[in-house]
């Protein structure tokens, strides 16, 4: 662990838009010199009070932040161990933590002159975040979805619409994230001079891992407030899912060069981390590679080509991970694990019973890892997860995995 | 000097613009992708263009996404487009041939590893479609270190501040791409790309071969008359694609390269 400055943790990425060895910018020359001219607009923007005090403005009356750090009080009371605190970023506007970046994001496009907004979804949350900005702010937005995913997420398909955006569904490869975002690529290569690609996740070429972070990051500070509030001091456990780990980059960031603050990641194991490779645990299952202009660790078979992951959670369903977590995961500041889809649904049914909220699948896999191991720490252990979206745009899998019909 | 640096000395000399042409290695399967990359030089191709296929091809359209799922189907692999470069060699030694796609089965398989396998099944050059010049040390730098042209593209986004960079470290030829956009997408006017390779040509004394929406003998000579050549790719991939028999994708290309020729 860094005890000075330089070697902290908080300082990537690199000029190169590298943490370490990952990150970067693998991307085709026709994007390149806007990739470059995002990343001068975002460093200007960075030191720009007047962007950041519109952002502060629209994250307190559109969102609602600060969200709350909840006691999970039942939850806790039922495990037997540590103090359980949620994040509640499912409460902010759109249910998730996904518009904290999308604000972002269009406020930057909108200062570089860009009228056409495009993103890729996966559980449709970062479509919906998105299709709503660009409404509030009367931009034409078109957002590329997996012809699979399309099928799962029919509710937010309709969201979507209903805020005026279009969705393009993808059926290239096997229709779902991955190739939603290749299909998003090739529309910005076509589309360069007016487009804008608003990525929902720490991926990407650089500038985007650290600019989707740095965005996010206001779930770790809020929490840093909030428990010297409520304790009086740091928590000591930080617990996040990732798909491609933006509300898990964005709790862990402004914690990075405290030590006592240990980090855990929690990927999606789907039917279980094995060499049937039913699963989207990147980390785990994974080895290093380049894709959608990042390296970074990927499921690959041997000859690199990339393998379409499992996860009952649309949200995980990535066979990547953003960069700077490879780059944690390698030099042991932060711990992944993986939650398989059974478990991710019995601590659904755990949270909706004992604490009466509704969780999304994704932070289901978060939570299922914190029962694992809040009973083996003490009382006084302070342990945060990030209840980064809620569940009802996952009712209707939950619902067919547990028999229930809901047409009847 | 490499086999592509030969060629195009040779073009020169007898004043004529080169057709490159691009096939996916393996597609539909890898007996038929070499019995038609081997008739290639016989319909008048100059440069061969081989695909590596990729599961995820970020900048190619339809036709060429289909290419590399079919060849990938069939059993593709990096070291089996490597068989047909070797089997190719034994009977045509002067042929330049380029391989195209994206960087991650070659780091997969390691640059060192890669290039040296590259080399010695004889390859001439490289065309990496996701490494820009910011990532030249992962592959352009050692690939001309080991006697390789490292071929970029140009773009129309690729403006005059930025062209020295692009220029910087490519060998062989400039690939300019005519339009912003995926490969079998709208076709190129001619009279848009003229002044554009003219801005490239006088940055750099590589020929400069034009790519992108070319699709008949006829745009091939449009083309290659401001040009110094034409490439076509998914016009011909999309007859292997249709099961078009290997003798009718050749008659088609020999019509593309007269077209080019005749510039």
């Amino acid at each position: 662990m860094p005890d000075d400055l330089i070697n902290s943790f908080m300082n990537g990425p690199d000029e190169k838009g590298r943490f370490g060895i990952f990150g970067g910018r693998f991307v085709s020359e026709t994007l390149m010199p806007l990739i470059l001219e995002l990343e001068a607009e975002y460093e200007r923007a960075k030191t720009d009070d007047s962007f950041w005090a519109q952002m502060d403005d629209l994250w307190t009356h559109y969102v609602g932040r600060p969200s709350p750090l909840y006691f999970a009080e039942r939850l806790t009371e039922d495990l037997g161990g540590a103090k359980i605190y949620m994040k509640r970023d499912e409460l902010n506007h759109t249910g998730a933590h996904k518009i904290n970046n999308v604000l972002g994001q269009i406020l930057l496009a909108m200062r570089m002159g860009k009228t056409r907004i495009i993103a890729e979804t996966g559980a449709g949350q970062h479509g919906v975040a998105t299709a709503t900005v660009c409404a509030r702010f009367g931009l034409k937005c078109i957002v590329y979805m997996g012809a699979h995913d399309v099928e799962r997420q029919k509710p937010n398909v309709f969201r979507m619409k209903l805020l005026g955006a279009e969705v393009v569904p993808v059926t290239s490869g096997r229709g779902t994230l991955k190739d939603a975002m290749n299909d998003a690529l090739r529309d910005w290569v076509t589309n360069v001079r007016d487009t804008f690609y608003c990525i929902g996740t720490v991926a990407g070429p650089h500038p985007y891992p650290a600019m989707v972070r740095d965005f996010q990051s206001i779930i770790g500070k809020e929490v840093r407030t909030q428990m010297m509030e409520r304790e009086g001091r740091l928590p000591d456990s930080l617990v996040a899912a990732i798909g491609g780990g933006s509300n898990a980059m964005g709790l862990f960031h402004p914690f990075l060069d405290d030590p006592s603050v240990r980090i855990i990641g929690v990927e999606a194991g789907g039917k279980g981390v094995d060499d049937r490779m039913e699963h989207c645990a990147s980390l785990t299952g994974g080895r290093p590679g380049v894709l959608h202009g990042n390296r970074t660790y990927l499921l690959q078979d041997a000859d690199g080509q990339i393998l379409e992951g499992h996860s009952i959670s649309a949200g995980l369903d990535y066979p990547g991970i953003g960069p700077e977590h490879s780059w944690l995961h390698e030099t042991g500041r932060a711990e992944y694990v993986s939650i398989t889809d059974d478990e991710a649904l019995a601590a659904f049914q755990r949270c909706c019973a004992l604490e009466g909220i509704i969780p999304a699948l994704e932070p289901s896999h978060a939570l299922a890892h914190v029962i694992k191991i809040a009973p083996t720490l003490p009382a006084d252990h302070l342990l945060v997860m990030n209840m980064c979206g809620r569940g009802d745009k996952d009712i209707f899998t939950v619902a067919r995995h547990l028999g229930f019909d809901m047409e009847g | 000097m490499t086999r592509i640096d030969d060629t195009f000395t040779r073009l020169r000399a007898d004043g004529r613009k080169a057709f490159v042409s691009y096939i996916m290695g393996g597609d539909p399967d890898h007996a038929t992708a070499l019995e038609l990359m081997k008739g290639l030089p016989g319909a008048g191709v100059d440069i061969i263009e081989l695909g590596v296929p990729f599961t995820d091809p970020m900048a190619d359209g339809p036709t060429i996404q289909a290419a590399g799922q079919r060849a990938l189907a069939a059993g593709q692999t990096l070291e089996k487009t490597l068989d047909m470069v070797r089997a190719f060699r034994e009977g045509d030694t002067t042929t330049p041939i380029v391989l195209m796609g994206y960087y991650n089965p070659i780091y997969n398989r390691g640059v060192e590893q890669f290039l040296k396998d590259a080399v010695s099944a004889g390859v001439d050059g490289l065309i990496v479609v996701d490494l820009p010049p910011e990532e030249d040390d992962e592959l352009c730098i050692p690939a001309q270190a080991a006697g390789l042209n490292f071929i970029r593209l140009a773009t129309p986004t690729t403006d005059d501040r930025r062209l020295p960079a692009v220029l910087k470290n490519t060998s062989g030829f400039v690939y300019y791409v005519s339009i912003t956009g995926i490969t079998g997408a709208a076709a190129a006017q001619a009279g848009d790309v003229g002044p554009e390779v003219a801005r490239i040509k006088s940055a750099t004394d590589l020929p400069v071969i034009v790519g992108f929406g070319i699709n008949t003998p006829d745009s091939a000579a449009a083309i290659a008359a401001v040009a110094d050549g034409a490439v076509v790719g998914s016009a011909i991939v999309k007859m292997v694609g249709e099961g078009r028999p290997v003798p009718e994708v050749l008659a088609f290309v020999a019509g593309l390269a007269e077209g080019a020729h005749r510039a």
